[in-house]
This record gives C-alpha cells, sequence and structure tokens, in this order.
C-alpha cells in the first residue's frame, strides 16, 4: 500500500504544495480522460478499436490512481475521495480531457495529442530530482508507449486515407488543438519545480510536446491551426461546462454512500 | 496454526508460488516477477510487490492472495507493500514463467525495448512459426496483444513486452 515515499513526504513549504499541484493536475488528467476513453466502450467502431479505448481507459485510470495514493501519502485524503469527493472546480485538468467525445476522429487526435504530451512528461519526470516520482514515471511510461502505437496508426490512418475521413481530422484538430495546448497551461509552481530539479517549466514541455507532434501530424496529412491560442483555465478550476456533467456521472455512486465499502 | 515461532524466509518464498496470476492462473507470482523482496521478522513477514501495469484490476486480488498465503505458512502478521523500485518489466518474469505462459498458449513477451516494441513477427506459441501478424494492439486484457499465425491459421496472443 505504501511505496517508497522518504523523500516525498520530507518535502517541506513551497516545494511540497508545488509537487501537490503537479500531481493533482496529472491526476485530474488521467481520471477524466480515463473516463472519456470509457465511453467508447461498446460503442466503437469495430471491436479493436472499442477494446482498445476500453484497456487505455483501464491505464488512465490507474495511473490516476497512483497518484492519487501519492497525494494521499502527503497528507491529502484517500484516492477514492480524491476522485469522487471533489467537485469541478476543485478539479485540475485541462479543457482538453473536459470535452465530451463527439467522434472518432475528435477521440483519435484528442487521444494522441494527450498521449504525447504525457509521454514528453512522464520521460521529464523519469529524470526527476525527486526520486520516488521519477521511479512512478519510468514505471508508467512502458504502458504508455502502446497508447503512442496505437495512437501513431490511427492518425496517418485516417488523416491520410480518404477525403472524408481526413476532413474529419482536420476539423477534430482544429478544435483539439488549442485545448491541447492548454495542457502546459503556465502555474504559479512552474519556477519552484524547474529550479528544485523536479520537472522542466511547461513551456520548455509545451515546446518538446509540438517537436513531437509536428512530424505525425504532417505524415497524416494535417495541419495544425496558425497562431492557435491556447485554452487555458483548467489548471485553476475554470472548465468547460462537460467537465461538470462528466463528474455528475461518475460520482452518482459513490455520492449515495460514500461509506459504502465495495 | 502456528504459534510461539518464527516463519524462515524458504517457507514464505514457497508459499509464494502458490500464488497465482487470477487472469493467468497457470503462473506464480513469482514466476511473474512481482515479488520485489521479502523481509522476515520473527513471525511478521512483510512482502514487496512491484505492479505490472498500474491499471491491471488483479493487483488487489493478488495483494490479498499474497497476504492470506504468507498467513497460511505460519506467519503471524503480513504486510504487503507496493513498491515502484526496481520497477516490474517483462524482462523479469522468469524462464520457468515464460515456458508456462506459451504452454498456456500465450506467447511470452520478447525483450524489452525503451522505444517501439516489435509486435510483428511474434513467434506463434502453436507451432513456432514466425509467420505471424499483429491484429490487436489490445486484446483480452491490457498486457495482451492479439496476433493470427498464417502457418497454423489460429490466433494467439502476445504477453507485451513492456
Amino acid at each position: 500500500m505504501n511505496a517508497t515515499l522518504e523523500n516525498l513526504e520530507s518535502l517541506g513549504g513551497s516545494l511540497r504544495d508545488a509537487v501537490k499541484s503537479l500531481l493533482f493536475r496529472m491526476a485530474d488528467d488521467e481520471i477524466v480522460i480515463g473516463h472519456r476513453n470509457s465511453e467508447w466502450t461498446g460503442h466503437g467502431p469495430i471491436l479493436e478499436a472499442d477494446i482498445a479505448f476500453s484497456s487505455m481507459a483501464q491505464d488512465e485510470m490507474g495511473h490516476a490512481q497512483v497518484y492519487y495514493q501519492l497525494l494521499h501519502e502527503m497528507g491529502e485524503a484517500d484516492p477514492d475521495t480524491l476522485a469522487f469527493g471533489r467537485s469541478a472546480r476543485e478539479y485540475r485538468c485541462a479543457s482538453l480531457v473536459s470535452l465530451a467525445k463527439r467522434d472518432w476522429a475528435f477521440s483519435i487526435v484528442r487521444q494522441f495529442l494527450y498521449d504525447s504530451a504525457e509521454t514528453v512528461r512522464l520521460a521529464a519526470l523519469a529524470q526527476s530530482a525527486l526520486v520516488s516520482l521519477a521511479q512512478v514515471a519510468i514505471k508508467l511510461r512502458g504502458e504508455e508507449k502502446y497508447h503512442m502505437m496505437h495512437g501513431r496508426s490511427w492518425m496517418l490512418r485516417l488523416g491520410a486515407g480518404t477525403a472524408e475521413s481526413h476532413d474529419k481530422m482536420q476539423a477534430a484538430l482544429n478544435l483539439a488543438y488549442p485545448h491541447a495546448l492548454g495542457l502546459f497551461e503556465p502555474t504559479e509552481f512552474d519556477e519552484t519545480l524547474a529550479q528544485a530539479g523536479i520537472l522542466p517549466r511547461e513551456e520548455e514541455l509545451r515546446q518538446q510536446w509540438e517537436s513531437a507532434v509536428v512530424p505525425v501530424l504532417r505524415d497524416a496529412t494535417l495541419v495544425p491551426p496558425e497562431n492557435a491560442t491556447p485554452v487555458y483555465g483548467g489548471r485553476v478550476g475554470k472548465h468547460p461546462p462537460e467537465l461538470k456533467e462528466l463528474l455528475e456521472q461518475m460520482q452518482v455512486v459513490y455520492k449515495i454512500d460514500p461509506a459504502a465499502k465495495w | 496454526m502456528v504459534s510461539n515461532a518464527t516463519i524462515d524466509e524458504a517457507t514464505v518464498w514457497r508459499a509464494l508460488a502458490t500464488v497465482t496470476d487470477p487472469e493467468i492462473p497457470v503462473i506464480s507470482v513469482v514466476d511473474m516477477g512481482i515479488v520485489a523482496g521479502v523481509r522476515v521478522d520473527g513471525d511478521t513477514v512483510a512482502v514487496d510487490i512491484t505492479p505490472t501495469f498500474s491499471g491491471c484490476p488483479a493487483l488487489a486480488v493478488i495483494r490479498e492472495n499474497v497476504r492470506g498465503a504468507v498467513l497460511d505458512a505460519g506467519a503471524r502478521q503480513a504486510e504487503v507493500r507496493t513498491v515502484y523500485d526496481p520497477p516490474w518489466t517483462s524482462d523479469r518474469i522468469t524462464p520457468d514463467g515464460r515456458r508456462k505462459l506459451k504452454e498456456f498458449g500465450l506467447a511470452p513477451p520478447g525483450k524489452r525495448c525503451a522505444t517501439t516494441p516489435d509486435l510483428e513477427q511474434v513467434p506463434c506459441p502453436f507451432c513456432d512459426s514466425n509467420k505471424t501478424q499483429m491484429e490487436s494492439i489490445f486484446g483480452p486484457t491490457l498486457c495482451r496483444s492479439i496476433h493470427y499465425c498464417q502457418a497454423c491459421q489460429q490466433s494467439f496472443e502476445y504477453f507485451k513486452p513492456v
């Protein structure tokens, strides 16, 4: 139940707040995208696609659970309470994951942009000065590489597919891209985390992410929207209305009896 | 069942060898490489578990079964801890474990690589042919992919390297 977290537990003051903020952002992104992915269970266009999104949902929720557990060991509530007991205003996920699932093209584009960002973040954290966080990142990135394989193959298949599939993918990219930039919304903690060698600044991560996604988009004959304005707000609790609807559905059973034993 | 006694580490490992993965019941947690360490202090045992896939629903069951097996083996107290160091990778599956996976009809994982794993030409667990193709990156559990063997014309599952 307890990971080796000596150095997380001993963090003090501003560093502690910064790490908590980072963990909440990562955990909330994961549980919400995981929930969105699970909305394809039983609805995928083909059985393999259905299974893939269900498996990725399971992975993302597993990652969320790991991060919530770390938060719990830093003095926050238990993972269930953190996931099911907080309102939308208390969530710190980026708007990209909050948006409703829309069509298959949008879900593929969103998942690809998201997984690329997660891969960049985990690679950076694997080098983190905070050893316990680095260990977790090393563990989780192994799972993430299958998401990337899945995402890349669908991006190419649909982006460079028929005229219709290409147009749907381009429309999805135009919608998703500004929200994906919001995954790297600067926070008041960036400087602290960077100076402590825990995680590079969000702006630096965004550049790495762009270098990773642009070649795939090019191969998929897709063009990122020019001068896209990032959609910020998620990291300070300002979300599109879709998040509130998602949480209402996700939390309804828990709220009937929070103390129930399953 | 045993009182006022100590339990030795070899007994604990023997007990752990009887705990199987609920989704792959032919292979023990020891063969899977999930057990990262065992510490015995008198009649108190601590077992460190390094999780396979973090979202694996079998983990909670495995944790409970490990605890039960250690208590049944004579420990008075058993603690099961989750650790991420060393991280579990499919390279931790023992040679014996690989043989059992194959007999179960599940192609054992190839050597782990950091970037893009090769999921093509996975050897068929039934006829050993390399004339196989990947059908789906994800399968019935998130650790498996689905493949088809052109030689014996059967589909099979592959334990993906992580």
